[in-house]
This record gives structure tokens, C-alpha cells and sequence, in this order.
């Protein structure tokens, strides 16, 4: 389990990079992929990896903040959805990357101080619902992908 | 079980779409800018009319540059070496409210009226 996260660990170290700007949340599906099909600490673990690089990403400490909020927070959201089984894949995976926008927003607000960072909002809640929907529908064959590696291994 | 899920997926993203229009409507905006104002680290940088084409070159802490470019009314960042880009791609604002927003830097161009 831990060498799953891992290897996901080191695929997401290669994606992360690739977009500037609006991120498609590749990353995310990773976390996804792991929750659903390894476990909620392996889906911890590769949360964790993506953070820091994330971070790194920046190249600050401001930037690990905000790797850390948005990873956290929306680590945490995803899991409190999935396990109320009230919602689909798709849902998770929407919610986890609007939160993750909104979290990295409220950072940049208290870093950069004042709210008039809100004009932002609504485009980062769009684009967190559609990088999310996106990611969530992505992820359905990655599980399932995932799955089987795991039953073939035992 | 599966079409319920179905349905909470979907109210959950109506309720972003929702959410997200509110806001847009909520936002105070007005019509065309007079200056844009320069803010490194929440303290005031610069200020400079959109009237008069103009360059300045922002610098923040730990060795940030961004270009600001003023040229034809509009406030432009053309050149940053922050490993984002975002506020290069943001493109031209010139509209009261609209922002420009370099994270790694701290630093935020708005236009006021």
C-alpha cells in the first residue's frame, strides 16, 4: 500500500509542473484515485507529497502555505464527503477543487491583506468545479485501473 | 442508491454555480479606471494614471520583478520571474475593481476610479 503511494508520489512529482496558471488539479486525481482505491492513508501520504511539491513549486514558504492550504483543506472536505455517502465521485472531486481554490484564495487574502482579492472569487469557484468535475470523471477508470493492480498484486 | 448520489452531485454543483453568479453580482463594479495601483507585500508600491503610457518595473523581496506596462488606457504585466506566470497571462486590465495578482511576489496591481 505505502509502495502504491509512492509510486503515485513520483507521478505526480511529474506532473505538477506542466500548467501555469488555472491547474487542471492532475494532482488531484492522484489523491482521488488513492482514496477511493488503495486507502484513506495512502490518499494521506500522496496528499502530503503533492503539498510539498506544490510548495516547492512556489518556491517560498508563502508558497507552501498556500500549497498547504488548498491540499489540506481540500483533502480533508473530500474525505468528510465520501465517507457521509451521500455523494458520487464526480461530487467529491467538484467539491474538493472548489474548496481548494477557495482555501488558496482566503491565504492570499490574509498574506497579501484586504478582501479585494474577492473579485477573484467566482472565477476560481468556476474553475475549481470544472477542473474538479473533470477530474472526478477522470478518475473513474483510474480506479478501477488501480483495483485490479491490487487484487493482481495480492 | 446510485441515482441519489447522482442527484447530491449535481445540487452540489448547481450550488457552486449558484454561489459563484451571486458573488459576481454582488461585486461593486464600475465603469472604466482612472490609475492603477501598485501593492507589494499589503503596502502601497505605486499608483499611476492609465492616462499617461508608461513602465514600471515592480520589485519585491527575495529578488521578484514584474513588469507593469501602461499603454492605451489599459495595465498590462508583459514580463515576471515568477515561476507561475499567472499575472503575465492575466492579460490587460483597465476596468475599476480589476486586478492583476502576482502570488510568489505579494504583489497586487488594481485599477480604481
Amino acid at each position: 500500500m505505502a509502495a502504491l503511494a509512492l509510486v503515485f508520489g513520483y507521478i505526480e512529482s511529474l506532473i505538477p509542473t506542466g500548467i501555469p496558471g488555472v491547474k487542471l488539479g492532475l494532482g488531484n486525481l492522484v489523491v482521488l484515485t488513492a482514496m477511493y482505491a488503495v486507502s484513506v492513508r495512502g490518499a494521506a501520504a500522496v496528499s502530503a507529497v503533492k503539498i510539498f511539491l506544490g510548495g516547492l513549486l512556489f518556491g517560498s514558504f508563502a508558497g507552501l502555505l498556500y500549497s498547504l492550504a488548498g491540499g489540506a483543506v481540500s483533502f480533508l472536505v473530500m474525505l468528510a464527503l465520501k465517507k457521509s455517502g451521500r455523494f458520487g465521485l464526480v461530487g467529491v472531486s467538484a467539491a474538493g477543487g472548489v474548496v481548494h481554490n477557495i482555501a488558496q484564495l482566503a491565504v492570499a487574502c490574509a498574506v497579501l491583506g484586504g478582501i479585494k482579492l474577492a473579485y477573484m472569487l467566482p472565477l476560481l469557484l468556476i474553475s475549481g468545479l470544472v477542473t474538479g468535475i473533470v477530474v472526478g470523471f477522470a478518475a473513474v477508470p483510474c480506479i478501477s485501473l488501480a483495483q485490479r493492480a491490487g487484487k493482481g498484486k495480492k | 442508491m446510485k441515482k441519489k448520489r447522482l442527484l447530491a452531485d449535481i445540487l452540489l454543483i448547481a450550488g457552486v454555480l449558484i454561489a459563484a453568479a451571486v458573488v459576481w453580482l454582488l461585486l461593486p463594479r464600475g465603469g472604466g479606471g482612472a490609475a492603477a495601483v501598485v501593492t507589494v507585500n499589503g503596502e502601497h508600491y505605486a499608483s499611476l494614471p492609465l492616462s499617461e503610457d508608461a513602465e514600471l518595473l515592480i520589485r519585491s523581496d527575495d529578488g521578484g520583478e514584474n513588469l507593469l506596462v501602461i499603454s492605451g488606457g489599459k495595465a498590462r504585466v508583459t514580463e515576471s520571474n515568477c515561476p507561475t506566470g499567472v499575472c503575465v497571462e492575466t492579460g490587460a486590465v483597465s476596468s475599476e475593481g480589476q486586478l492583476i495578482v502576482c502570488l510568489p511576489h505579494k504583489v497586487v496591481i488594481e485599477i480604481v476610479g
